[in-house]
């Protein structure tokens, strides 16, 4: 990031241009436009144009959430328990209250407050640290659980938090930990050196690398002061009781690869060997069968009358998309007593990964444009505070506050789909 | 309001929002959010999530309509944001009309793979 020492006057007419008509061109107005309300509206038009590219962007996440929550609305009900409520609400007041720090910032610049300006869009960016503090231990929390997208689920209800393992926090807060470092090695040089912009400038950048760990002690305090994804561990445990039980081993329905399956979904933590386990898998709808059994009865069940072998067929075609985990299986049969309308176990990697994978793209999408605001607005403050705005050029404050404020309405209509499903 | 001294045309266009409209909005926005986290505590069966998407949608009018300044915006900006939205509400309803379509139930099922497993017996 480029600062100069020299503040400069935004104001100032420059003579360096070589079109000319410099004597009511100021230096703020590129050369291209006519009236600094022209280049406003421009660029402002164009901001809009990419703000409806992301929300478009956002829905088709949206879609995938609908889609799925509409076919396994059980599915949302049950991993929703292991979101905090209170992580969530505190992290959506923050961003409501960052949002409105950025609408006075905009204000503020209109108004030629070059202090005021500064001040705000910095208290902005502390906001947007806290918010990912406390996602960090959001995350975090919920990688040691083994609560991960589709591929990697790995919750054992009976072992709700494994020993050992990674310590995922320590690597999230590393690349902050280490700016944080470098911000303040930065101030000192710049002090020592006698920079006075470069200090004035990376005071307020240090208090908001700092206000990241001040969101992660946030987030460890409200996380430890409630048991709410822990009143989840009872749901689902009758069943994985019963699928853990060693009389299950019995091979006359059975297949190798079945077994691989639901093995796979509970307790393998190492995705090594999960891959072992992946790779002896059949092919979804492929039933096999270790005896000839399978293939006696699909021939009689071919003949139209033999409608007794047809169900039986039909019952174990259910079993077996089941196993596999189907998102949706057959549920045509209306006798009561079938597998296909026995209660499923959603702490599984084709249900409860499926909205963990949703959540983590969702969450995970919506922080990525935490940190890409937090980058433009560093460059905001630092032109900020070298006071550039004034009441006729303060278009990049007002970008980078809609792009804020939907960022901030995107995380509007997150908070209650994912937190709030009961 | 930018006084205008007199000034020329596409100057002193800025249009700063007033400071009690700003905390009014921020307040608005903080008790919505208290009573969406409230209503979780009751039991609303399958309205709770129009519930919810209401309260959020009020919540995002009054950010876009104040927060990003669209009350008093050009009106071409306007109409390019919510003809966004209308684009968005067509992709998710058209998707889910189809939702029960990708159900087993309703797609006739050709056994090829049940088939070719049983060509190996």
């Amino acid at each position: 990031m480029a600062t100069t020492d020299a503040g400069h006057a935004a104001t100032a007419d420059h003579s360096a241009d070589s079109h000319g008509h410099d004597h009511d061109h100021p230096s703020y107005l590129a050369h291209h436009f006519d009236t600094p309300e022209q280049q406003f509206d421009s660029g402002k038009l164009g901001m809009w144009i990419f703000l409806v590219t992301e929300v478009l962007f956002f829905s088709g996440m949206f879609c995938a959430y609908a889609i799925f929550r509409a076919w396994r609305p059980e599915v949302f009900e049950g991993c929703s328990q292991f979101l905090n409520t209170k992580l969530g609400a505190i992290n959506t007041g923050v961003l409501l209250f960052s949002s409105f720090t950025m609408a006075w910032a905009v204000r503020a610049s209109q108004l030629e407050e070059h202090k005021k300006t500064a001040i705000l869009i910095a208290s902005t960016l502390s906001c947007a640290m806290i918010f990912l503090g406390v996602k960090a231990i959001e995350y975090s929390h919920k990688w040691h659980m083994g609560l991960l997208p589709a591929g990697l689920f790995s919750y054992d209800p009976n072992n709700p938090h494994p020993e050992g393992g990674p310590n995922y926090l320590a690597y999230i807060c590393a690349p902050f930990a280490i700016a944080t470092v470098g911000i303040a090695i930065w101030l000192v040089v710049s002090f020592v050196r006698g920079a006075k912009f470069q200090f004035a400038v990376a005071k307020p950048i240090l208090v908001v690398f700092l206000c990241f760990f001040v969101g992660v002690g946030l987030g460890t305090i409200l996380e430890s002061g409630s048991g709410g994804e822990h009143a989840a561990h009872a749901e689902g445990e009758h069943h994985d009781a019963s699928e853990h039980s060693a009389d299950e081993h019995h091979a006359d329905e059975h297949s190798e690869g079945e077994h691989a399956s639901e093995e796979a979904s509970v307790a393998e933590a190492s995705p090594a060997e999960s891959g072992e386990a992946i790779s002896g898998l059949v092919a979804p709808g492929a039933m096999v069968a270790s005896d000839d059994n399978l293939n006696v009865v699909k021939r009689l069940a071919s003949d139209n009358t033999n409608t007794g072998l047809q169900s039986e067929l039909a019952a174990r075609q259910a079993q077996d998309e089941m196993s596999y985990g189907a998102i949706t299986y057959n549920v045509s049969d209306d006798s009561s007593a079938t597998v296909a309308s026995t209660e499923d176990d959603v702490m599984r990697k084709s249900r409860a990964g499926v909205f963990f994978s949703i959540y983590y793209c969702m969450t995970g999408v919506h922080a990525i444009h935490i940190l890409a605001g937090i980058g433009v607005l560093i460059w905001l403050l630092v032109r900020a505070m070298r006071e550039d705005f004034n009441k006729n050029y303060f278009g990049p404050v007002d970008y980078v506050g809609l792009y804020w404020h939907l960022v901030d309405l995107i995380w509007i209509y997150l908070f209650p789909l994912m937190y709030l499903i009961r | 309001m930018s006084a205008h001294e007199g000034s020329r045309e596409g100057y002193d266009f800025a249009h700063p929002l007033p400071l009690p409209l700003l905390f009014g909005v921020f307040v608005a926005l903080t008790v919505l959010t208290v009573i969406t986290v409230f209503q979780a505590n009751f039991d609303l069966g399958s309205y709770d999530i129009i519930v919810v998407m209401i309260i959020a949608s009020i919540k995002a009018l009054l950010v876009g309509a104040f927060f990003m300044h669209l009350a008093f915006d050009k009106p071409m900006n306007v109409i390019w944001f919510t003809g966004s939205f209308v684009f968005v509400a067509l992709f998710i309803i058209f998707t889910l009309f189809d939702n029960r379509a990708s159900h087993k139930d309703d797609i006739p099922v050709l056994n090829d793979t049940v088939a070719a497993a049983s060509a190996e017996g």
